[in-house]
């Protein structure tokens, strides 16, 4: 589904950010990315969705080799990529409908064929009563959630999660973690960043991949 | 697939009165409708814009008048008598005015009085001096049939082999000279609506890049929620080219508001010498329809420039977060 292959990065004349990362994704996988902060987790994400370009290496997703796409092709396979933001990145003059709308939206689906699955889910994820609101009034957890669901409203075939619960209590990050964890047992291949090790611990069978001092290091 | 997130995220929340999903819609444009930035462009095109239609209003005016007095100075020609010793100036009026009058093309012929004469020279001379002892030329003004004008240089040869001291102006260097003037005050007044709509084009393309650069993140997540770069310079299009419209029928309705608000003025002063002139010069202000159809065309326009811009900027921006 994903590999990278001597992946590394450095932003201009800098030494390498990372370097020789290597590692494969399969499908219906889990894994945590986890490592200090600053160790490279958010950029390892960037190159994932193609929001970054390696500067060396081959990064390839779904089959395809990214050096080789051109722009609608990578659009075209952004669009089989859920992403949670760390900072939710939820739009602030939309509402909560509308944000989780966005990805079918864009992809210029009739709003009829999505109406009902918009308003399923934001139910599902306890938001129900909260579907006309705009972002600002939420709160942090209700960001979360929102963000998620919209992540998850095109059924993407691998799921990104950056810090997802960097801004909730451990209540609710239990809960987010067992979405997740239900979610890659239905099927889809799940990577969440994170440096919350008693997170980490609550589910042993994810697979572990650590940055460190720029290196990838996995612990099946 | 999803049936177990409700439970899992909010287990015991109370339900409320939830309504029908046909109840919810999108109707919030995806590039924000109201912000500051949007205003401020907004703002900054309607005065442009009204700036830009009264030049180019002015200029139109300006051509029209310009069109009128031509017409009229082309319609009337003078026979110019000058005193001779030993004439009767009266009689060789009389003989001048009968030649003009049976020449085909020539509508109607009026003899200036003496003090009519005399009057024509007071803006020159001033008021209440005494012209008896002077040898003021005498007038007669004949009106043309615009539509089967006489042939003047044969009336010209006539008059003169009949009547001497006279001579007859067709007007043609004044005209000439009017039309150079009118030509002139005509592209002075374009040359400034050059200028303005110059002017006009950077404001908008920098109130544009700004309103633009304030909505940065909502191209950025439009790009990763897997929006093509066509999708999201349409929507910017639509929205910028709306937030033009707005300003520009602002602005070029204000310029047309402008024009109606003087050409009432113009008919309160209408009465007054002042006022007299000022129609003479520049007719009774009202826009010509080409005069609308310059400010209509302006406004649509700006309005294509801005959503023009809004797409080219932010293509240049999505070509940033593809390199």
């Amino acid at each position: 589904m994903l590999s990278f292959e001597n992946v590394g990065l450095r932003y201009g004349v800098s030494p390498e950010t990372l370097r020789d990362i290597t590692f494969e994704i399969a499908p219906h996988s889990f894994q945590f990315l986890t490592g200090p902060s600053g160790a490279g987790k958010t950029t390892l994400m960037r190159l994932i969705i193609m929001a970054l370009k390696p500067t060396r290496g081959i990064i390839n997703i779904f089959g395809k080799d990214t050096e080789r796409l051109n722009q609608e092709e990578v659009t075209a396979t952004r669009r089989g990529i859920g992403i949670v933001f760390q900072d939710f990145r939820l739009l602030d003059h939309l509402t909560l409908y509308e944000n989780v709308a966005l990805p079918l939206q864009v992809q210029g689906h009739e709003e009829s064929s999505y109406r009902a699955e918009v308003t399923e889910l934001l139910r599902w994820v306890g938001l129900g009563e909260r579907v006309t609101a705009p972002p600002s009034v939420l709160s942090g957890g209700e960001k979360q959630r929102a963000a998620i669901a919209r992540a998850l409203i095109s059924r993407p075939k691998l799921l990104l999660a950056d810090e997802p619960t960097g801004n909730v209590d451990p209540t609710m990050a239990r809960r987010i973690l067992r979405l997740f964890v239900e979610l890659h047992k239905s099927g889809t291949a799940v990577i969440i960043a994170t440096h919350d090790l008693t997170l980490m611990d609550q589910y042993d069978e994810a697979r572990r991949l650590v940055l460190a001092d720029g290196r990838l290091h996995i612990f099946e | 697939m999803l049936d177990f997130m409700r439970d899992l995220l909010a287990p015991n929340r109370p339900r409320l009165m939830i309504k029908p999903d046909s109840a919810y819609s999108i109707k919030t444009p995806l590039v924000p409708a109201n912000s500051v930035a949007g205003r401020s462009l907004v703002m900054v095109i309607a005065i442009m814009t009204f700036l830009a239609a009264l030049t180019a209003g002015a200029a139109t005016l300006i051509s029209d008048a310009s069109i009128d007095w031509r017409g009229e100075a082309a319609s009337e020609a003078s026979i110019q008598l000058r005193p001779t010793k030993g004439r009767d100036i009266e009689a060789d009026l009389e003989s001048a005015a009968n030649i003009a009058a049976k020449t085909r093309g020539v509508a109607s012929v009026k003899i200036y009085s003496k003090a009519d004469s005399e009057g024509l020279l007071s803006p020159w001379l001033g008021q209440g001096l005494d012209l008896q002892e002077l040898p003021v030329p005498r007038m007669i003004v004949l009106k043309l049939d615009t539509k089967a004008r006489p042939d003047l240089s044969k009336l010209g040869v006539e008059i003169v082999s009949a009547v001497p001291g006279a001579s007859l102006d067709d007007h043609h260097i004044f005209i000439s000279r009017l039309g150079d003037m009118a030509r002139a005050a005509t592209m002075i007044s374009l040359f400034i609506f050059i200028l303005v709509v110059i002017a006009l084009g950077i404001a908008v393309a920098s109130a544009t890049r700004a309103a633009v650069a304030t909505n940065r993140e909502i191209v950025e997540v439009l790009h990763l929620v897997g929006a093509t770069d066509r999708f999201i310079a349409r929507e910017f299009r639509r929205r910028f080219f709306s937030l033009g419209l707005s300003g520009a029928v602002l602005g070029g309705g204000g310029a047309i508001l402008f024009f109606a608000g003087i050409k009432l003025l113009s008919n309160s002063w209408r009465a007054t010498a002042g006022g007299d002139q000022t129609e003479a010069l520049f007719g009774d202000f009202t826009l010509s329809p080409t005069g609308y159809g310059v400010v209509l065309l302006l406004i649509a326009c700006v309005a294509g420039l801005t959503g023009y811009l809004s797409q080219q900027i932010v293509f240049r921006h999505l070509q940033q977060l593809n390199e």
